[in-house]
C-alpha cells in the first residue's frame, strides 16, 4: 500500500538527489577558481592613509583565515578612488565589468560611495563598505547586496544628545560644515538631544571645508549656552579644537563631538583637545582581551597603530569570511550567502556587533574624553544603537 | 548683537581681511606689473605653514623661524623665476595658468613626499598665548592681534616701497611701459625677478604667522587661493591698493555674513562680487 507519507519520503529523496547532482559540479567549479575581491579605496590624497589602513585591517582578517574565503584562494583587484566622486562610477565598473570582482570592498568618501551604490544596484554584486557614512546607502538606496561595516553620519551624534542632557547642559549650540555628512550628523543630535528634553538654541555652520572659525566662536560666546556640540574631522578638526581655546571658551563653555572630532588629530590638536567628550563606535583605548589582541597583532604585521579605520576593514573581512564560510565558499549562492551575513554577530574589537535589516551595524556608541592626547574610554553612551534605517525596503 | 561682541566681530573680520590682503597683494602684484596668472599662489601659502612647522620646531622660536623662512621663500621664489616663470612671460594666459595649475599638483605632491599627509600644528608662543577677556565669556586672542599687526606693518612697507624708493619707481615704471623703461636702462629682467619673489614671500610670511592659529595641514592653499581671486577681482586685477579694501570688505561680509545670514552664508562674498562687478565690471581699482 502507498502511504501518503511514502509519495512524499520518495519525491524528497528524488529532489534531494537531482538538487545534489545539479549542485556538486557547481560547488566544485566555485573552489577551483579564485574568489575576486575587489578593493576601491583612496590610495592618494588626503584620505590615503585611511584607505591604507583599511585595507591593512581587511586582508588581516583574511590571513588569520589562512588567506582563504571558505576554502578558495584569493585573488585582489586594486583601484585607487581618490576620492574623486566624480570618476566613482567609472572607477567601479572597472572592478565590475573588467575585473569581474565577486566582491567590491569600498570606500571612505561619501560621494564616492554613492556612485558605488549605483554600480552595485544595477549590477548586484556584493558590495561591503568599510567606512562612508553616507545614510542613503543603508536607507533609500539600500539592497540586498550592500552592507556596511562601518556607520552612519547620524549614529554616533544619536547618542550625543542624551549624554549632554544626563550631564545637565540643558541648552546646547550645535556646530558644523554644511555638507552632507555635517547636515547627517546633526540630524542625529537634533532627534536624541530634543526627545531627552534639551534646547537647540541655535545651528551654526559653515561651507566644507572652511576653517575661519573665529566669527562663529565669537558668537557662541555671545550666546552661552550650556555646552557646545559639532561635526568636524581632519585638519578642520584641529584647527577647530585649537581656536575653540583660543577664544577662551574651553573650560567655560564644555565641548562635544561626534568620535571623528578627536580620531588621528590629538598630537596635532595638543592640550586643546583635553577634556573635549565624544562619542564613538570604537576607542583605540578600549579595555577588552580582544581589542588588546587585535591592536597587538596589527602592531606585529604592519608596524603601525591600528584605528578606528583600521577596525572597521578588519570587521569587513569578518564579514565576509562569516559569510563565505557559511556556504563554504559557494559564494554564487546568493541567498544563504547573504542571510549568513545578515545574521552574524562579529565578535570586533570595537565590541560585538550584529546587522541591521538595513545592513547596518547595531553596535555599542562609547563616550570617551581626551586626556594626555588619547581618547579615554568613560563608558558606554548607548547599547546595541541601530540606525532607523528610515525609508529602505528591506525594513 | 551687543557692543562688546560687534566689537571682537569687527576685529575677526579686520584680522581676516588682513590675512587675505597679504594673499591677495603678491598674487595682483605679480599679475599686474608681470602679467603672470599664478593658480600656485595658494602652494606658497601651504608652504610658508610647513615651513613654520619645520623650522619652528628646529630652531624653537616662532619668529626666528619666520624671519629664516622668509629668506628661504625669497630663495625660492627667484629659483623658481629663474627656472619656470621667466619662459611664460610673453606666453599667452592660458598656458600660463596650464603651467601653474601643473605646479599646484607637484607641490602638493613634493609636500606629500617631504612632511606626509599627517596634519600638524605649531603652537602659540608662550608671551603671545594669553587672550583679552572682555566679558565673561567673550575674549580676543592676542596672537590674532600680532596677526593684524605684523599685516599692517606689511602693508605699510609694501607702499613705502612702491610709491616711495627708486626700486618702487623702475617697478611702476615697468608695469606702465616695459620697452620704454627698457630702453632707459632698467634691467626689467631683475625688476620682474624681484616682484615675483615679493609676492611668494608675501603668501609665505601669510602662511607662517597663520600656521599658529590655522594647523597645518594637505591642501590648505587650493581654499584660500579662491577667496585671494575672489579679492583680488573686487578691489581691482593689478591694485595692492583695491586688493586692500576688497579684503577688509570679504573679511567684513564673510564674518558679519556668518553670524547674521547663517544660511546663506558660503555665497555671500560671491554676491558681494557679483554686485561690485555689475556696478564697476573692472573692479573697485582698476588702474
Amino acid at each position: 500500500m502507498t502511504s501518503r507519507r511514502l509519495v512524499l519520503t520518495q519525491s524528497a529523496a528524488l529532489i534531494g538527489a537531482t538538487s545534489t547532482g545539479l549542485l556538486l559540479p557547481a560547488i566544485a567549479r566555485a573552489q577551483g577558481n579564485k574568489v575576486r575581491v575587489g578593493l576601491m579605496l583612496p590610495y592618494t590624497g588626503t584620505y590615503a592613509q585611511l584607505g591604507v589602513a583599511i585595507e591593512n585591517g581587511f586582508r588581516m582578517a583574511i590571513d588569520e583565515q589562512g588567506g582563504k574565503l571558505g576554502g578558495r584562494e584569493i585573488e585582489y583587484f586594486k583601484v585607487d578612488d581618490e576620492s574623486d566622486p566624480s570618476k566613482a562610477i567609472e572607477n567601479a565598473n572597472k572592478l565590475v565589468q573588467r575585473d569581474k570582482v565577486d566582491v567590491l570592498v569600498g570606500t571612505v568618501h561619501s560621494g564616492v560611495q554613492m556612485g558605488i551604490q549605483k554600480v552595485a544596484r544595477e549590477s548586484g554584486v556584493l558590495s561591503l563598505i568599510p567606512n562612508a557614512g553616507v545614510e542613503a546607502a543603508t536607507r533609500a538606496l539600500c539592497a540586498p547586496n550592500v552592507f556596511r561595516t562601518s556607520f552612519t553620519n547620524s549614529q554616533p551624534t544619536l547618542a550625543l544628545g542624551k549624554v549632554l542632557m544626563d550631564r545637565g547642559h540643558k541648552k546646547a549650540v550645535w556646530i558644523t560644515w554644511k555638507y552632507a555628512a555635517g547636515d547627517e550628523a546633526f540630524g542625529g543630535f537634533k532627534e536624541s538631544y530634543t526627545k531627552a528634553g534639551g534646547t537647540i538654541v541655535k545651528e551654526l555652520g559653515l561651507p566644507f571645508p572652511n576653517v575661519e572659525f573665529q566669527a562663529l566662536l565669537t558668537e557662541i560666546a555671545a550666546l552661552k549656552p550650556d555646552a557646545v556640540a559639532c561635526f568636524f574631522a581632519g585638519g578642520g578638526a584641529v584647527k577647530f579644537m585649537k581656536d575653540y581655546a583660543a577664544a577662551g571658551l574651553k573650560g567655560k563653555i564644555p565641548l562635544y563631538g561626534s568620535g571623528f572630532l578627536t580620531e588621528g588629530v590629538l598630537d596635532a590638536a595638543g592640550p586643546a583637545a583635553d577634556g573635549i567628550m565624544t562619542t564613538l563606535h570604537y576607542s583605540d583605548s578600549l579595555n577588552t582581551p580582544r581589542n588588546h589582541s587585535f591592536r597587538l597583532a596589527y602592531a606585529k604585521a604592519f608596524r603601525s597603530q591600528p584605528d578606528v579605520y583600521a577596525v572597521q576593514g578588519y570587521d569587513t573581512g569578518l564579514l565576509l569570511v562569516h559569510g563565505a564560510n557559511a556556504v563554504k565558499g559557494d559564494l554564487a549562492s546568493k541567498p544563504a550567502f547573504y542571510k549568513a551575513m545578515e545574521t552574524a554577530t562579529i565578535d570586533s574589537p570595537r565590541g560585538k556587533w550584529t546587522m541591521s535589516k538595513a545592513h547596518n551595524p547595531v553596535q555599542d556608541i562609547y563616550l570617551r574624553v581626551v586626556e594626555n592626547r588619547e581618547n579615554k574610554v568613560l563608558g558606554v553612551a548607548a547599547k546595541a544603537l541601530s540606525d532607523s534605517g528610515a525609508g529602505c525596503k528591506m525594513v | 548683537m551687543d557692543f562688546p561682541t560687534f566689537l571682537i566681530q569687527l576685529l575677526n573680520s579686520v584680522q581676516y581681511g588682513l590675512l587675505l590682503f597679504m594673499l591677495a597683494a603678491g598674487l595682483t602684484l605679480i599679475f599686474g606689473i608681470i602679467g603672470v596668472v599664478n593658480l600656485a599662489h595658494g602652494s606658497f601659502y601651504m608652504l610658508g605653514a610647513y615651513l613654520a612647522y619645520s623650522l619652528s620646531s628646529l630652531l624653537g622660536s616662532l619668529a626666528v623661524a619666520i624671519a629664516c623662512g622668509a629668506v628661504l621663500s625669497v630663495i625660492f621664489g627667484l629659483a623658481l623665476e629663474w627656472l619656470l616663470f621667466r619662459h611664460f612671460y610673453e606666453r599667452d594666459h592660458l598656458d600660463q595658468v596650464l603651467l601653474t595649475f601643473g605646479l599646484i599638483y607637484i607641490f602638493e605632491e613634493m609636500r606629500s613626499i617631504l612632511w606626509g599627509d599627517d596634519v600638524h600644528s605649531v603652537p602659540i608662543p608662550d608671551v603671545l598665548a594669553a587672550s583679552i577677556p572682555l566679558t565673561d565669556t567673550l575674549s580676543y586672542p592676542v596672537y590674532r592681534l600680532v596677526i593684524s599687526g605684523v599685516c599692517v606693518a606689511l602693508a605699510i612697507g609694501l607702499y613705502l616701497l612702491i610709491s616711495k624708493t627708486r626700486l618702487g619707481m623702475k617697478i611702476r615704471a615697468g608695469a606702465f611701459n616695459r620697452d620704454m623703461t627698457e630702453a632707459l636702462g632698467v634691467n626689467i629682467k631683475l625688476i620682474h625677478a624681484i616682484v615675483f619673489a615679493l609676492g611668494v614671500a608675501l603668501a609665505s610670511v601669510a602662511g607662517m604667522i597663520a600656521a599658529p592659529v590655522s594647523s597645518v595641514y594637505p591642501n590648505m592653499g587650493s581654499q584660500v587661493l579662491i577667496m585671494c581671486f575672489v579679492v583680488v577681482v573686487i578691489g581691482g586685477i593689478g591694485s595692492v591698493r583695491g586688493a586692500l579694501i576688497a579684503a577688509l570688505l570679504v573679511g567684513l561680509v564673510d564674518t558679519f555674513g556668518k553670524v547674521l545670514l547663517p544660511h546663506i552664508s558660503g555665497m555671500l562674498v560671491y554676491m558681494l562680487m557679483a554686485a561690485v562687478l555689475l556696478w564697476k565690471p573692472q573692479g573697485l581699482f582698476k588702474q
